[in-house]
């Protein structure tokens, strides 16, 4: 014991003469990742505002999930690896309460009688949006459905294998297993081809300095952007949020101040079903509902929160959009092929993961 | 825990079998149709059977947590395909490779009707070793999780270099017409059954190869990496060391699986290697079977793949329209549960790991116990 705070004291020596380069060193390390990315974001912001200003609405989408995703980490312990399919899930269920839609025999649809797009106007075109408020009530009730969905699975699965001392792998096991299932289901119900929420024309605003933006992305990138600025509220406001966080830095600590973490946990599958779920429609909207599209996602959105730091919801939401900006931006610019795109994704994971395990915002390596 | 895990395997495992050879039997009444359905699907069992041992190696003897298994079973079987088949024509096809010509003019005896099987497969399994040699180096040291995105990630990066590059293995459009070497040696289709018998062959090689590493002092101290990497290390093991060998051995064995499984399909394409049928399926064959035992993992295949094949015969019956379009999502959705009621309910599956320190150990240990059993006997006498 001596001889190891005598190395210390020496080695403390040693440092005094260099502290002030190190302690500047240290920070330069620090802050390496932020200029890169500012620079870089400056730089294709103005270079290539087009693939800028779509990176920045695919991110809003993956950030959005991202946040979902680091929060379930961080506070209810899972690697949730069905995060994609709940994803793709939740949009299949706007879908389903918009139109009433379900897959019949052969390529032929039945069609419940009863349906948000029956009500007077809700397929009326709001503004220069592809969709009426139908629409938006669907989504809205879609994310709410899809609460109880996930509390379900976490009550079934994931808290009785991590009650049982099941370590991170199995969980993940376990999430994989429920992420095929989820797709099955969606196979089952809505069978497998693609679909849209609406088939109409895709409006295009044009806005003095920026590029053509369809008039949908507008509403993609303001959910995300009142999203995310309601979850920071949520989180640093309140006393849920100060309760999560302090559930996320140290359950044991947490139980030991009587905070009921059981509940914690709970309303964090709650806000982090309710974000995915939200993404996941306005994905289906940006793109397509397509049940093999989920799985894919996870690349992405498990970039976007280590990028972000696992565990940190601001992290997560720039770890997004620095990932969507990344992939549009290289495949927009021509650098490599559209079909590489999430191969982009890809590497940024692995420069993050090599290099900054921690992520831009994480404290625990 | 053992003793009726052991009866729920026999009698799954029967019933499995009864369902194999009980549909086609009923359905067209010819012991010959049945054989003829059964020795294609158990040599596919067979191969698969090899690449969920790859995926034991790697997670239930070192723990490495390989959600990217489609990559090295994709990479073996594209090695071997184009390791075996003429050159490309440059018109309809365009690949790297095409050796086959050249292997099958080897001066040894009958060198055509089994070098190219030979060369293929090994050529296969270096090509996924090196693969996975790799991406073990920025992968070895992250921890489980992030292993497993970073696989996956992988696997989908080699998925898209097979679709994208036409040059390389002809894109989307994948491969064609891989030469069945054996078809020289009989008549007719009868080389299927010749190739079961190979496939068979190389699942039992295989089997006592790892069997023989694992239960070596070699394969002791792989155990004990994935019990605890720490304490591994403070025995003085070189914990990152084991755990690249166990990746690259288990990733040269999915890489000798792709082989045979290009083999007998004489057909590849990157449409075929998708995540779900290349990795989550022998995560449910290894789950259910028993992760850290070797015939776990053969009976968690036979059982999957069992119920896989018999969904396909129940498409051979006159079902609604309504119900078969739905036969292979219901069967997706299954495999999903089984993984998630495997590890809820028993989360050792049907051949739980059998608890081994040494064979010498065990052995000393029994006659110790005799001993005293004995000793204990005659005073009672």
């Amino acid at each position: 014991m001596a001889s190891v705070a005598d190395r210390n004291l020496v080695e403390r020596r040693d440092d005094a003469g260099s502290g002030q380069a190190a302690e500047l060193a240290r920070r330069l390390g620090q802050a390496a990742p932020w200029v890169v990315l500012g620079i870089l974001g400056v730089w294709s912001a103005v270079a290539l505002t087009e693939q800028f200003v779509v990176g920045i609405i695919v991110g809003s989408l993956y950030a959005l999930s991202a946040v979902g995703l680091t929060l379930i980490y961080g506070i209810a312990r899972v690697s949730h690896f069905a995060q994609g399919d709940v994803m793709m899930l939740s949009a299949y269920l706007g879908f389903f309460v918009l139109t009433g839609s379900l897959a019949g025999a052969g390529a032929t649809d039945v069609t419940l009688p009863v349906a948000l797009e029956m009500l007077p106007w809700a397929n009326e075109r709001i503004w220069l949006f592809s969709f009426g408020y139908g629409l938006v009530l669907a989504i809205a009730i879609a994310a709410v459905v899809a609460v109880p969905i996930l509390l379900a699975i976490d009550r079934v699965v994931y808290r009785p294998l991590l009650a049982r001392g099941a370590s991170t792998a199995i969980v993940a096991v376990s999430s994989l297993g429920i992420a095929i299932a989820i797709r099955g289901v969606m196979l089952l119900v809505w069978g497998p081809s693609g679909r849209r929420y609406s088939e109409g024309i895709r409006d295009t605003v044009e806005l003095p300095g920026l590029p053509r933006i369809v008039a949908d992305q507008f509403f993609i990138i303001a959910t995300a952007a009142v999203l995310a600025v309601a979850t920071y509220l949520l989180l640093y406001r309140t006393r849920l949020g100060t309760a999560m966080r302090a559930t996320a830095d140290n359950p044991d600590l947490a139980r030991a101040s009587g905070i009921d973490t059981a509940s914690v946990r709970r309303w964090t599958w709650a806000i982090g079903g309710f974000l995915t779920a939200v993404a996941g429609c306005l994905l289906a909207l940006q793109s397509q509902l397509s049940p093999d599209l989920g799985f894919l996602l996870l690349l992405p959105i498990f970039a976007a929160a280590i990028l972000g730091g696992i565990g940190s919801p601001h992290g997560a939401f720039i770890g997004g959009l620095v990932v969507g900006v990344v992939g549009e931006t290289t495949v927009g610019a021509g650098w490599i092929g559209p079909g590489y795109k999430l191969a982009v994704t890809f590497v940024v994971l692995i420069v993050v993961i090599l290099f900054r395990p921690s992520g831009l915002f994480g404290s625990r390596s | 825990m053992t003793a009726p895990s052991r009866g729920l395997a026999i009698a799954i495992v029967g019933f499995v079998t009864l369902l194999l050879v009980g549909l086609p039997l009923e359905r067209t009444g010819s012991v010959r149709a049945v054989v003829d359905f059964l020795a294609p699907a158990f040599a596919t069992m067979a191969i698969f059977a090899v690449i969920c041992i790859g995926l034991n190696v790697q997670w239930g003897y070192t723990g490495i947590f390989n959600f990217g298994v489609v990559g090295f079973f994709m990479v073996g079987a594209y090695t071997a395909a184009i390791v075996t088949m003429p050159p490309a024509d440059g018109k309809f096809s365009t690949y790297i490779g095409g050796f086959g010509p050249m292997l099958a003019n080897v001066p040894l005896p009958g060198a055509a009707n089994w070098l190219p099987y030979l060369v293929g497969t090994l050529a296969a399994a270096a090509v996924s070793a090196v693969l996975a040699l790799l991406l073990a180096w920025p992968m070895m040291r992250l921890r489980e999780d992030y292993l497993a995105i970073a696989l996956i990630g992988a696997a989908e990066v080699l998925r898209r270099i097979a679709t994208e590059e036409q040059w390389l293995v002809n894109g989307s459009r994948g491969l064609a017409g891989i030469p069945r070497h054996l078809a020289g040696i009989v008549d007719g289709d009868a080389d299927k059954f010749l190739f079961l018998a190979l496939a068979i062959a190389m699942l039992a090689l295989i089997y006592l190869l790892i069997d023989f590493g694992i239960r070596s002092p070699w394969g002791r101290v792989l155990r004990a990496v994935r019990e605890d990497e720490a304490a591994a290390a403070a025995a003085g093991k070189n914990v990152n060391g084991f755990k690249l060998q166990g990746f690259v051995l288990g990733a040269a064995v999915m890489g000798a699986g792709g082989a045979f499984y290009a083999f007998q399909q004489g057909a590849i394409s990157p449409e075929t290697f998708s995540h779900f049928f290349g990795t989550f399926i022998f995560w449910a064959m290894l789950i259910a079977g028993g992760s850290g035992n070797m015939a776990g993992a053969i009976v968690g295949t036979y059982v999957i793949w069992g119920l896989w094949s018999v969904t396909l015969q129940l498409q051979g019956y006159d079902l609604p329209r309504f119900l078969a379009d739905r036969v292979p999502h219901l069967r997706d959705t299954l495999v999903g549960l089984t993984i998630v009621a495997v590890l809820l309910a028993n989360p050792r599956g049907l051949l739980p790991e059998r608890v081994q320190v040494s064979r010498w150990l065990d052995r000393r240990v029994r006659s110790l116990r005799r001993a005293e059993n004995e000793a204990t006997s005659s005073a009672a006498d």
